[in-house]
């Protein structure tokens, strides 16, 4: 069929944020596609400026209220390499609980009430059938997983949005025996309920694949702090050095940048962080999931939703051997020492890496600042297979065509209120890093010309 | 009888949508009492299928940017006949707001930018685009406070009794 098609789809749903897609099909071949990231720009990168360093974590915790505990962590993080600030043990384990709990809600949440649905040919989660076991059985575990995750971040941050424990040095409260007992049981609790939900999304028959290129943290116990960047085109560096890796490309229509590494677009998310470092994942996941864990590596997109799963359980093992293993003493609050410097934080959020790069003035006041989210270093990777999706689907009526497209964007798990709210890089001015800028014109939506400093 | 719901709007303007994902935590605990109770008109994060018609109580989250968002916040409180604002970015536009205050020099440097996608000078908590019924402050919501507004309204639509 050699047709011409022009398809908007306005607020793709069942994601976070806002996003637009449009495709032009022009005799049966795959003309143009637009992913607009249509969220509005908060330009947080601009608004740091002139603030306090010690109240960076908490402004920019709202920039995303899913993963608002990786942006806190991670500007966190940069203030404290900024200032030189060595933390103590006990501070990087509550951290890394703290991401556990956030990444068990999260994706929890993007799991059941994002993904599930398009699985069981239903609009909403809501609208499951309770009468239908297997289906009142989800239902059912979607809630209390994601309670658990949200109680685990309660007690670690004192809230799963916007946590207000988390500080430059440490935690202004740590949780006591008794929380910490009732978590353990919580957690034991709803472990079983991973088996049906690991199997769901292992037996998912949606398929697609077309890039092999990955990049995310890696460590030796599968947390989500800490460790060297690496990806399958042989990089394997330091997290500092992250952003020199990073090429900014201007995407005109999009509200967002995008990025690419080594000349080439790529992903970052569960996908690449199970396809690069699942042997070090907690040994009792790895024994519970080892059948699931022979699918990987994999370039099935969809398989993503499965690491989010794997990620869910070794969230809940990983915590429950730190909580039952670890004596948590109170610590004070260091004072740090302000003086003038720039740090760098890295941490993978649920949906990927983020880096943070801050630099402090000597009155301990944020000069300038750098932000790169994991949707928008996917927004690339994600427009060329939606390109690849349409043209290999060409000949789906338009509805099914629509759904397709739809299936694929919520199973990269976007996040468009983190992805736009900066206002564009200028490494090459602000710090000296050479790092690479392109300009993706678009013959119909050209950039206008930045206005002069 | 079947019971009668009530038909909610939650919709989203400029924000991190924490509010958003409060409410998705609080569907952990309620979900069982609130699928008896409240119909979703419109929940772009739950569902495809979505209207904005016919509604009862619309609660919207985020602050008004751009002039297709003023549009669509004109047009939900045409079609609900009580709107509560959600949040801080709503009820007050902080901290979506930070452009407003931008010295001159940054307001210019970011120009471009709100020409190019349409963008107004000033980003608005909802009140100054349309009347509100009810506010629920906070960042992200008071979780008590909505629940409080919540029993109202099913109170004044006579989903439940109004003891």
């Amino acid at each position: 069929m050699h047709r011409d098609l022009d398809i908007t789809i306005n607020n793709v749903s069942k994601i976070e944020g806002h996003t637009d897609l449009e495709i032009k099909i022009k005799h049966g071949k795959v003309e143009d596609v637009k992913l607009r990231i249509t969220e509005n720009r908060r330009f947080y990168e601009m608004a740091i400026k002139g603030k306090n360093c010690m109240q960076l974590g908490q402004m920019v915790s709202r920039i995303c209220g899913t993963c608002s505990i990786a942006h806190l962590l991670c500007g966190i993080e940069a203030v404290e390499n900024a200032l030189g600030l060595k933390i103590s043990d006990q501070v990087i384990i509550l951290r890394k609980l703290l991401m556990y709990g956030l990444y068990l809600r999260d994706h929890a949440l993007h799991l059941y009430l994002f993904m599930l649905p398009d699985l069981f040919n239903k609009d909403s989660l809501l609208e499951f059938d309770d009468t239908d076991p297997i289906q009142h059985q989800m239902v059912h575990d979607a809630f209390a997983l994601k309670k658990a995750g949200n109680n685990l971040s309660t007690m670690i941050g004192g809230r799963a949005v916007h946590a207000p424990l988390p500080m430059v040095g440490g935690f202004a409260k740590i949780p006591t025996k008794a929380e910490i007992q009732e978590i353990i049981s919580e957690l034991k609790e709803v472990r079983p309920l991973m088996r049906l939900c690991l199997k769901t999304f292992a037996e998912c028959p949606f398929k697609f694949e077309r890039n092999a290129h990955y990049v995310s943290l890696t460590n030796d116990d599968f947390n989500f702090i800490d460790g060297h960047i690496c990806s399958t085109s042989g990089i394997c560096i330091p997290e500092k050095e992250y952003g020199n890796y990073l090429e900014t490309i201007l995407i005109p229509y999009s509200q967002s940048a995008g990025y690419k590494v080594r000349g080439q677009d790529f992903l970052v998310g569960a996908l690449a962080r199970v396809n690069q470092n699942a042997a070090s994942l907690h040994p009792n996941t790895k024994k519970d999931a080892a059948e699931y864990l022979k699918l990987f590596p994999s370039n099935n997109v969809f398989h993503n939703n499965l690491a989010q799963a794997i990620e869910m359980l070794h969230s809940i093992d990983a915590s429950i051997d730190i909580l039952e293993n670890t004596e948590f003493k109170p610590e004070p609050l260091p004072n740090p020492i302000i003086k003038e410097g720039e740090g760098i934080g890295v941490l993978e959020a649920p949906r990927g890496t983020l880096f943070y790069r801050i630099r402090v003035g000597g009155d301990g006041i944020i000069t300038g600042g750098d932000i790169v989210v994991p949707t928008a270093q996917n927004q690339i990777n994600l427009e060329n297979d939606l390109k690849k999706l349409i043209q290999d689907n060409i000949n789906l009526p338009e509805a099914a065509l629509q759904f397709e497209c739809e299936k694929l964007i919520r199973a990269y798990d976007p996040c468009m209120s983190c992805a736009c709210h900066f206002l564009k890089l200028k490494w090459v001015d602000e710090f000296q890093q050479p790092n690479k800028q392109v300009d993706q014109q678009s013959p119909s939506c050209p950039l206008p010309p930045e206005p002069q400093k | 009888m079947e019971q009668k719901k009530l038909k909610i709007g939650w919709f989203s303007f400029s924000c991190c949508e924490d509010s958003t994902i409060m409410f998705t935590e609080m569907l952990n605990d309620n979900w069982i009492n609130w699928s008896k109770l409240l119909e979703f008109r419109h929940a772009r994060v739950l569902k495809a299928n979505n209207t904005i018609t016919d509604i009862d109580v619309a609660f919207v989250e985020g602050a008004i940017a751009n002039s297709k968002d003023r549009a669509e916040l004109i047009e939900i409180r045409k079609n609900s006949k009580r709107v509560v604002a959600i949040g801080s970015c709503a009820c007050t536009g902080i901290p979506s707001n930070h452009r407003n205050l931008f010295s001159k020099q940054d307001k210019e440097a970011i120009q471009y930018l709100l020409d190019r996608f349409g963008m107004e000078q000033a980003v608005l908590p909802i009140e100054k685009v349309v009347p509100i019924d009810d506010k629920v402050p906070g960042c992200p919501m008071v979780e008590p406070v909505f629940l409080k507004v919540l029993d109202k309204y099913l109170k004044e639509f006579g989903i439940i009794p109004n003891t």
